[in-house]
């Protein structure tokens, strides 16, 4: 048994927690949640030099043939420094999808230029009705002469706003919720028929709303087999699930810390919060909160990296404790810091911000129950 | 014991559902049901409607022009309110200055300031907390010196809740450092227009601007605008917060947002069905529905208790604590019902634009409310000081 991460693993969490100190505090991040883009394409390119964007691709995609424990790594750093670089849909999900489907054009034409941080992707597989369920697909694509023609509507499609390629899950055969019969298009944003609505979140990341009408495709769009791509993408999300709660835990942490620092300066009835025993023992709750959901990150991500049987279900375990760790941690984070805690000039409340997003992305803490339950 | 309406109760509550129907403006309700956010103009113009039919101060003294009604009749009449969405009171003139005006203030301090509060001319605003003093509000450091026949004030006030419409505001402000802390505060009567007063905003989680910082610079007040004596400041404060925790819980509203939800599970698509067939949720917004009974219940005890001759006391700290969990819990479950349509951010621009809204039509408010609602736990004396107010008041500890 070895809970301990490998010298190039520490050196790559030390590398992301100094560019965070260096280039990346509160006051940085806000500005470029400001802007159009909604993040930073310069640090995007220093991730890439980072190596950050290669990690989970095999050696053969240009990749370092990074696991699960590595983008937990990187994503549970990211959490604490609350990066609003569009990781997951770009990495974990779009790229992951086209290294594992992506016949050897596709590849050549994609992989490069993510990998260097020239291309952005965004993965559209949520729909209004599917809510967390993947095989919930009502977008359809017809076969169409020698190619395919697409029909149909994605919402939250996130980074869509940045994304230049979407790829999109859409039904090729089979009824509404059959996990049989979905397959996964890559799709130029400027294609004809294609429209985006593009907004922010509430957490400070972009998305897009996805309306298909009558896109043609030709055949070489299709990415993997057609109507066999399910289980990929439950693959991919679950990888993306791990990797979000890698990010709310490495959250979890700093608002512990904040709330921490917060009660301990902040005096009233002639002392500091912190001397209150009331409060003492809230964050004692939301410290073993945070390192018994810990535990099962690690465990979790243990799991997918020896391909266990039951990684799967260690999954919707971690997700289900995240949902409502993040509830709890993040609440009394904002309630110990009092009327400041709900300024936006104070960093906690968008660190609480991007907490309350990851309850519910991917699946909120009933649906995981009831997966695990199901399991 | 007997809990239900008598004839004459059900025949006020048809009045008051029918006054409300014909005189409810239609404009104000199309916002308010769509979430449209409400200008000051719209909530003064509602509230005028009330003030003309003598239903706005309704818990006055009847010779200021408070309504009279049983306990049961204001009991209807909030959730009437509550049920046809109307804007909420504001409460910091008539329910929180004109209660300490009238219980504590000069004839002609009462003839001075309670028509102008009755009749919505003067929007007002509540001068309390301070960067240095939230929970331990005793500590305010707002220094008011008496000089010939004036006061002049300086200091900081901070959380002012719709500083930015208001006219006037009410200040706890100390007139005396000497003894202990909670002697020396005095209650002060400011206008908003006196040289020296200036309101910045404070934008909070949600993206909104509710509240202020409130900077009083050589303020010159005139002593006559001095509520009770000199150093009684501490104790009309206690007053006040009583009235304040028993409006605060805000159950009538929570009702309505219950059922709406309630229909929302109906309606809002799920795979093949609803959201309804998400046991799961519905089990939790059925315990919610729960919890609201036994807080209304609560709530109509403590009427009944003020209704034979009581005081709100401690015990609206109940109201306070469990009205609150209540307002967070729904607010988040809103927030669960709508999955990934929750995170979408609409500013207060998008909301009043006709572009077509992103998700379900209700989905705009969802996220600022949950976020917005976080601080219902931490004012008005926060939940914390709340459980010391039981622990010490109601428990004897």
């Amino acid at each position: 048994m070895d809970f301990l991460i490998s010298d190039e693993q520490k050196q790559l969490q030390d590398l992301i927690h100094q560019f965070i100190q260096k280039d990346y505090p509160f006051d940085v991040r806000e500005k470029l949640v400001k802007t159009e883009e909604g993040f930073s394409k310069d640090f995007w390119k220093t991730f890439s030099q980072f190596g950050l964007l290669a990690m989970p691709f095999s050696e053969e995609d240009g990749g370092f043939n990074g696991g699960p424990v590595d983008i937990m790594i990187i994503l549970e750093a990211f959490g604490t420094g609350l990066i609003v670089e569009p990781y997951i849909p770009n990495i974990v999900l779009s790229g992951n999808l086209v290294s594992k489907l992506g016949s050897k054009d596709q590849k050549d034409a994609i992989l490069p230029n993510l990998l260097n941080g020239d291309m952005q992707l965004a993965f559209a597989f949520s729909e209004p009705q599917s809510r967390f369920d993947l095989n919930d697909v009502t977008t359809a694509a017809e076969i169409d002469g020698d190619g395919y023609k697409l029909n149909g509507y994605k919402c939250v499609v996130m980074n869509g706003p940045a994304a230049d390629k979407l790829i999109v899950s859409a039904r090729t055969a089979g009824s509404q919720l059959d996990e049989n019969g979905i397959s996964l298009f890559i799709v130029d944003r400027e294609t004809k028929g294609v429209s985006l609505r593009d907004y922010s979140n509430v957490d400070g990341s972009k998305a897009s709303e996805l309306t298909l009408e009558d896109v043609v495709l030709t055949k070489d769009a299709l990415l993997g087999k057609q109507d066999k791509a399910f289980s990929t993408i439950e693959e991919v999300v679950n990888l993306a699930t791990l990797a979000i709660s890698a990010e709310a835990i490495g959250i979890m942490q700093k608002m512990n810390e904040l709330t921490l620092e917060y009660t301990k300066t902040r005096e009233q009835f002639g002392q500091a919060l912190s001397q209150f025993q009331a409060l003492q023992h809230r964050m004692v709750d939301t410290f073993m909160v945070h390192e018994q959901t810990k535990s099962l990150l690690l465990m979790a991500a243990a799991k997918m990296n020896d391909k266990s049987e039951d990684a799967v279900k260690s999954i919707s375990a971690l997700k289900y404790q995240v949902g409502n760790a993040a509830k709890l941690i993040g609440e009394e984070a904002i309630q110990l810091h009092g009327g400041m805690g709900v300024t936006e000039e104070m960093s906690i409340g968008h660190y609480f911000k991007r907490l309350t997003t990851i309850r519910t992305i991917f699946g909120n803490a009933d649906y995981h129950l009831k997966k695990y339950s199901s399991l | 014991m007997n809990l239900s309406f008598s004839e004459e109760d059900l025949k006020f509550q048809a009045e008051v559902r029918s006054f409300i129907k014909e005189n409810y403006p239609s404009e104000i309700k199309e916002k308010m049901d769509n979430g449209t956010p409400v200008s000051k103009d719209d909530i003064v113009t509602w509230q005028k409607i009330l003030s003309k039919k003598g239903w706005f101060a309704i818990n006055w003294p009847e010779e200021h022009g408070g309504s009279g009604w049983s306990v049961t009749q204001k009991f209807i009449f909030q959730n009437e309110l509550a049920e046809a969405n109307t804007p909420n009171i504001v409460p910091f003139g008539v329910s929180m200055c004109a209660p300490v005006i009238y219980t504590f203030g000069t004839e002609e301090q009462k003839e001075r300031f309670l028509p102008d509060i009755r009749d919505n001319n003067v929007w007002w605003c509540q001068g309390y907390s301070e960067p240095g003093s939230g929970s331990d509000l005793a500590s305010l450091k707002t220094k008011a010196e008496k000089k010939g026949d004036k006061y002049i004030v300086n200091g900081t006030k901070t959380w002012t809740t719709m500083a930015q419409h208001a006219d006037w505001i009410f200040c706890l402000v100390r007139t005396d450092s000497s003894g202990i802390k909670q002697q020396g505060i005095s209650f002060l009567l400011i206008d908003m227009k006196s040289p020296g007063v200036e309101v910045k905003p404070i934008i909070t989680i949600d993206g909104s601007h509710e509240v202020n910082m409130v900077y009083l610079d050589n303020v010159e007040v005139p002593a006559e605008n001095l509520i009770g004596e000199e150093g009684a400041g501490w104790s009309i404060a206690k007053f006040l917060l009583a009235h304040e925790r028993t409006g605060i819980g805000g159950i009538p509203h929570l009702k309505r947002e219950i059922r709406r939800l309630r229909q929302i599970t109906e309606e809002l698509p799920l795979n093949e069905g609803f959201l309804k067939d998400d046991q799961l949720f519905m089990d939790k917004l059925n315990k919610v529905e729960i919890d609201l009974l036994s807080a209304e219940f609560t709530e109509l005890r403590t009427l009944a208790s003020i209704s034979a001759g009581g005081h709100p006391g401690p015990e609206s700290s109940i109201l306070k604590i469990g009205g609150t969990d209540l307002q967070q819990s729904l607010s988040d479950l809103y927030v669960e019902a709508l999955g990934y349509y929750a995170h979408p951010f609409m500013s207060e621009e998008d909301l009043k634009s006709n572009e077509k809204r992103i998700g379900p039509d209700f989905a705009a408010n969802v996220m600022p409310h949950y976020l917005n609602y976080r601080k219902v736990s931490i004012y008005g004396g926060s939940n914390e000081v709340q459980r010391n107010v039981i622990a010490k008041a109601v428990l004897g500890l």
